[in-house]
């Protein structure tokens, strides 16, 4: 599978671990449902970018899954966050914030805490809610961007969306630069179940993803 | 916004005149007669229709993309601007619920809607004329037990003066005049029925013939290469041993490629690679067989014949080249562009490479590709794009230097070239 994927590793890094400079983020290891949800994306026009998207459009559904599994099938180490430029380190209070909505969010503003869905390690909740921590600060901020204007979609209801769309510019600026400076925690795994219900739907999380409760 | 073409003007507008006087009369507005629904078409007729559709790629074109199946809503971007296919389902408020079949006859065969307005021939009806009424008929059936989707269809944007039917009325009287095929009593059935679905519902000289500038084949059935203008892929010639002729190939291979994907040493990609997936990969043992006959038959014509090349790259750009080359390329099609095993395409002696215009290998090197993922191979290897990790004047020289080396000898692109089929792959 390796070799039939190496498509997708010349801009995702070998193995899919994102290249040392690059805007591309890691895909190794990733929650399968997550990444084969971005495939169907982007191939169907959910997400906008043409390189993805026209490399994709001749595919199956079936292949989609089967590359999306050998991916998160990946067991690789995290590099430590990359240091931001001298010129782009963030100020003390723009961490503040940015660790303040990760962690407790702002309920004035209907803004769920990142990690209530996304895991209390921020590294995901299989099969489909993807981790935070070990993507570029430049790759958050414009997927947080992208959803605000609409041009990034998920499968109806789109939650991410509607919560980006509650979002400032300094609120995605700090999130990302937060997210983006945590290491990742041993290991990095997704978490296997949800510890509460999801505060909002979301149309690619499948409906009998284990959790406690729905709340709606 | 882009510019008109004013010549397309001036000639439309001569030509309007005829078009006022003539041309739009030439089917009067008919009044419709309700009529009681059609029996149920028998399970044969349904799946003939839809066997029908696959040899036309009607859903294609009739989707959206990640939209409902035939609710139409897809944009074809063209020259004259985008058009937003229409929704065939059954529903009879946004689709063709209240259609018969003799509306859906004159759609396909005089290209005229329901209501007696002017179809654009981006639905290619300058093809689809030469389909039989039975032929029409069955795909009526089908089309009509689709499930009603309700989705409005979304109105065309056209640049300045193609918007106009007087204008559509002009172009149908230079170009188009509903027509039937014509068996040739002096070949083989095979080849008449390969005639009848390149000609007709295969429509392959939508892209594969020249078009003028106001968007026209003068040929319908000359399959001597067309440049996709916006799309910014080139349909090479199958009639030019340079090009994509195939009087050379076993048939057996002419038919995999239709059926598969990749055959020999070729492999489809871009728009054809859609074509294969919605289409010929659908379709019969026999009937693609008639369709290889057929093609192998066209006489053969010589464009696309590779020049010496003139302006060779000096020692540089050959050095840099090379290590381009070796760095990006040659782990998969070898040191001399003699691919590996079964699974990598060969460099050296591949038309592929070679076409001029150079639209697709920039468009391969610049956005890679998967061949698509059929019932005979649906696992395609695929080749990643460069266009993030290479800059216009690296895609130029290395697709230079393949298109000049191992026995190849097309002519050198520059960095025009590749900003200009670039398009949107940054």
């Amino acid at each position: 599978m390796a070799q039939r994927v190496l498509a997708c590793t010349g801009c995702h890094g070998a193995e899919g671990l994102a290249a040392a400079d690059g805007y591309y983020p890691r895909i190794a290891g990733k929650p399968s449902g997550y990444l084969y949800n971005q495939l169907l994306n982007f191939r169907d026009g959910r997400r906008q970018y043409p390189l993805m998207s026209e490399l994709l459009q001749t595919l199956s559904d079936d292949y989609l899954r089967e590359m999306a599994e050998h991916f998160s099938s990946l067991d690789l180490p995290y590099p430590a966050p990359a240091r931001p430029a001298a010129n782009q380190t963030p100020g003390q209070a723009v961490m503040a914030r940015g660790e303040l909505l990760v962690r407790k969010g702002d309920a004035a503003r209907e803004l769920p805490a990142c990690a209530r869905c996304h895991g209390e390690y921020l590294t995901g909740v299989a099969p489909a809610i993807p981790g935070l921590l070990g993507l570029p600060r430049d790759y958050l901020a414009a997927q947080l961007s992208g959803w605000k204007s609409g041009v990034r979609h998920a499968h109806a209801p789109d939650c991410m969306g509607q919560i980006a769309q509650r979002m400032s510019a300094d609120d995605i600026n700090a999130v990302s630069h937060w997210l983006a400076g945590r290491p990742v925690p041993a290991g990095g795994k997704p978490a296997a179940a949800l510890t509460q219900a999801l505060p909002i739907r979301c149309g690619g999380v499948p409906p009998d993803m284990p959790a406690p409760e729905t709340t709606r | 916004m882009k510019r008109p073409h004013l010549a397309g003007i001036a000639t439309l507008a001569v030509i309007a005149i005829f078009g006022l006087l003539y041309s739009y009369g030439e089917a009067p507005k008919q009044k419709h007669v309700s009529r009681p629904p059609a029996a149920a078409a028998s399970a044969d007729a349904l799946a003939r229709g839809e066997y029908l559709s696959r040899a036309g790629n009607c859903m294609a074109c009739h989707t959206a993309r990640g939209g409902t199946p035939w609710a139409g809503g897809r944009a074809i971007e063209t020259s004259f601007g985008t058009f937003y296919t229409s929704n065939l389902t059954s529903d009879p408020q946004t689709g063709l619920g209240q259609w018969t079949a003799d509306d859906f006859w004159r759609a396909l065969h005089d290209g005229r809607s329901r209501d007696g307005r002017l179809l654009y021939p981006a639905f290619p009806y300058t093809n689809y004329t030469r389909v039989t009424r039975e032929d029409a008929d069955a795909l009526w059936a089908y089309l009509q037990s689709l499930k009603p989707v309700r989705q409005e269809n979304r109105a065309h944007v056209l640049d300045f003066p193609y918007g106009s039917q007087i204008a559509l009325a002009a172009w149908r009287t230079l170009y188009f005049t509903p027509g039937t095929f014509e068996a040739d009593a002096g070949r083989s059935p095979e080849w008449n029925r390969g005639a009848y679905l390149v000609q007709g519902l295969g429509h392959c000289s939508a892209c594969h013939a020249p078009r003028n500038r106001l968007g026209a084949s003068e040929d319908a059935d000359a399959l001597t290469g067309g440049l996709m203008a916006v799309q910014n892929w080139y349909a090479p010639s199958l009639t030019s041993p340079h090009e994509a002729g195939l009087a050379d190939w076993p048939r057996s291979d002419i038919v995999a490629l239709l059926r598969d994907g990749i055959a020999r040493n070729a492999s489809m990609s871009g728009p054809m690679a859609e074509v294969v997936l919605g289409s010929t990969q659908h379709l019969s043992p026999a009937d693609l067989d008639a369709m290889a006959t057929y093609l192998q038959s066209l006489p053969e014509t010589a464009s696309g014949e590779p020049v010496k090349e003139t302006v060779a790259l000096n020692d540089v750009q050959r050095a840099r080249a090379e290590g381009l080359y070796k760095d990006h390329c040659a782990d998969c099609h070898g040191e001399r562009g003699e691919g590996s095993g079964d699974i990598y395409s060969a460099l050296a002696g591949n038309r592929a490479v070679t076409l001029d215009p150079p639209a697709n290998p920039l468009r391969i090197v610049l956005g890679g590709g998967f061949a698509p993922a059929t019932r005979g191979n649906p696992r395609p290897y695929g080749m990643p794009p460069f266009a993030a990790s290479l800059n216009d004047e690296e895609v130029a020289l290395v697709v230079s230097h393949i298109r000049g080396s191992w026995g190849n000898s097309a002519a050198p692109v520059n960095v025009l070239d590749v900003q200009r089929y670039r398009g949107n792959l940054r």
